[in-house]
């Protein structure tokens, strides 16, 4: 048994390393270093697995971005991904959710079948967690979101998954071809090995622009197209310190609650 | 000249600094304090090649080069020097030697199990009265007609209680001496008269495993012999040339570790209402530093390329390992005193650091040693 699977992956910036820019209230993102997004990494550590068990899979990864995204997909091929798509165009360039999506599954139609598309939950720049979605719905197929555990049903054409809600979770069985999107409490993902680096940058990677896409440029990809507008840009004020409140019995936590309360004339 | 590193390069370094960052540092202090082998790093290292980084991939090895060997070396050792030396002495002490100077039969026999971790290596040339003196061999091997037979003892064996392949030296033919009598062999755990004697215990590099080789009548088949009879010390000196740069770049990691937690120590310490980073004369120190870690790692990616060329690299990474080693004692003595009091205290990393330094100023040569080496090439017309 073997699958098809296509991972769709960001190069986003190392938000541990990001600093505001105090005057003009934007991202410093000059010397910040790119990381593959999370979430992505534990949708491809999940393909990886599969692979595990399965061999003969193949796990194709799709990222689009500037060129240096190149770097992700070395990074993704030396974990075990067996090829790597990077959709790089001037003409997708200021895509938002939307158009990225049209450009990623246009990708995916142009790859023919797959099995299965795993996906971040969202990238940890936007936090938008939309792309995922949107693809599957362009490539009208089942989705879910917020995947927390993932197997393969006996049959091979089914899957079950646990999709994560606050307060417990939700057991789908779904069947393939689908979209999953990852959540980090699936699985926890490998490290590049040191072959597997020596492989990936030595590996043909095809760079697609709008025009192997077929996408319209002026009506599905880049910034014109993009029905979102950013409105304003600002930092948020930082909000106070929480404290926590400890006591060994629920009497004690509320009459500290009610003091703390009380000291701040809030009743 | 190119002074970049190659893409493969970074993208090793990128992947075992986050690899040392999550699997090792967070377990360096308890294993260094409990002189406990970290195994489940080593198998973790096995698994992602870290154990077989400058050997081809036909024999399982990462497929890559001396630089990224080591640069492997030197993430490890930012973090955890023993788990460094670990990969160190297993790589350029025992892997290196069996296939440089190992029959077809005997790298296909033993290097793919070597490169991929599943089985560990260490080397047997010290004994208690050849240190430096390395060819005063008292171990002896005699031939049997069918096998060799083996007596003796090895001290100071890094990897000792855990290897499973060892390269182990020792005096076939006593009347040719140092060059000529001795040669080298392929022992394995398990050997009928071979034993572990003692495991050291040290000042450093706590959770490595440092311990005796017992030879009694140890019986090693005949086609384990290592190069021709009476290359061994050959064999020994041209293992010490690649593994010089190995404990160089431990020593480079340990100078690099110790720098780094200071920088930030210092960005947060404060005394007389400023941080120790606005101090200028602490500031000059660091300058100091730095400066000396980075010609430290100019030298060994020197001598790790020119290995990699095949030119002749001994006294270019006998400078390596002597200028890294000072360098990380003298960094790690002064990480300790910027620390102060905290320095001191095992609760802060560069008290263990600088324990770990000493010793790259003594194994695998010591700085006299390689000051030897260095000098016989200024004077050798």
């Amino acid at each position: 048994m073997a699958f098809k699977i296509i991972v769709c992956a960001k190069q986003v910036p190392d938000t541990n390393e990001i600093k505001i820019d105090p005057i003009k209230k934007t991202l410093i993102r000059e010397g910040v270093p790119s990381i593959l997004n999370h979430d992505d990494a534990n949708a491809l550590e999940e393909a990886l697995k599969i692979k595990d068990q399965y061999p003969d899979t193949h796990i194709t990864v799709i990222t689009m971005g500037p060129p240096q995204a190149k770097d992700l997909l070395i990074e993704c091929m030396a974990m075990g991904a067996d090829d790597g798509i990077l959709l790089s165009d001037r003409a997708l360039g200021g895509s938002d959710t939307w158009a990225t999506s049209n450009a990623i599954a246009a990708a995916i139609g142009k790859l023919g079948g797959f099995d299965l598309i795993f996906a971040g939950r969202q990238a940890i720049d936007g936090d938008t967690a939309q792309v995922g979605p949107q693809i599957a719905e362009k490539l009208g197929i089942p989705q879910v979101t917020y995947v927390a555990d993932f197997s393969i049903d006996s049959d091979m054409k089914h899957i079950t998954v646990h999709r994560a809600l606050e307060d417990g979770y939700e057991i789908i069985k779904i069947e393939t071809p689908c979209m999953l999107t990852a959540i980090k409490e699936l699985n926890t993902p490998r490290h590049m090995s040191i072959g597997g680096i020596f492989d990936a940058v030595k590996k043909d990677m095809p760079v697609w622009g709008a025009k192997d896409l077929g996408v319209d440029t002026d009506r599905e990809v880049g910034l014109e197209a993009s029905p979102t507008n950013v409105y304003r840009s600002f930092t948020p004020a930082p909000k106070g310190k929480g404290i926590v409140i400890e006591g060994d019995t629920d009497k004690e936590l509320a009459d500290r609650l009610l003091i703390n309360l009380k000291k701040k004339h809030v009743i | 000249m190119d002074f970049q590193l190659t893409k493969e390069q970074e993208f090793v370094r990128k992947m075992v600094r986050k690899f040392a960052e999550t699997e090792v540092e967070p377990i360096a202090a308890d294993c260094d304090k409990e002189h406990r082998f970290p195994e489940e790093t080593v198998k973790k290292m096995g698994e992602y090649g870290l154990l077989g980084v400058p050997f081809p991939k036909d024999v399982e090895g990462a497929g890559g080069d001396h630089i990224s060997y080591a640069i492997t070396v030197e993430e490890l050792s930012r973090c955890c020097a023993s788990t460094g030396v670990i990969c160190s002495a297993h790589t350029s002490l025992c892997a290196w030697p069996i296939y440089a100077w190992g029959n077809e039969e005997q790298i296909k026999k033993y290097v793919p199990d070597l490169c991929s971790g599943r089985k560990l290596g260490a080397f047997g040339l010290t004994e208690p009265n050849a240190g430096t003196d390395a060819g005063g061999q008292q171990t002896r091997a005699e031939d049997m007609g069918d096998h060799w037979l083996l007596n003796g003892a090895k001290v100071f064996i890094t990897n000792g209680g855990y290897a499973d392949t060892f390269v182990v030296m020792a005096m076939t033919d006593k009347k040719k001496g140092t060059r000529g009598g001795i040669s080298s062999f392929i022992v394995e755990k398990g050997f009928e008269g071979f034993s572990i004697g003692k495991t050291e215990d040290k000042m450093g590099i706590c959770a490595s495993s440092t311990t005796e080789l017992i030879f009694q009548n140890c019986k090693v088949p005949k086609e384990n012999i290592l190069g021709n009879p009476g290359e061994g010390f050959k064999v020994a000196m041209s293992t010490l040339d690649g593994g010089r740069i190995g404990i160089a770049s431990q020593a480079l990691g340990i100078a690099q570790g110790a720098f780094d937690v200071t920088v930030e120590y210092m960005k947060s310490r404060k005394q007389f209402g400023k941080r120790l980073a606005d101090m200028q004369a602490l500031q000059f120190e660091m300058a100091e530093m730095k400066t000396r870690i980075d010609a430290a790692r100019l030298l060994i990616y020197r001598a790790a390329d020119m290995k990699d060329k095949h030119l002749k690299y001994g006294p270019a990474s006998a400078m390596a390992k002597l200028y890294a080693a000072e360098t990380a004692m003298y960094v790690t003595t002064k990480a300790v005193q910027f620390h102060g009091g905290y320095g001191y205290i095992k609760d802060y990393p560069v008290e263990r650091m600088m324990r770990d330094a000493k010793i790259t100023e003594i194994y695998e040569g010591t700085s006299e040693v390689q000051k030897m080496v260095i000098a016989a090439d200024v004077f050798k017309k």
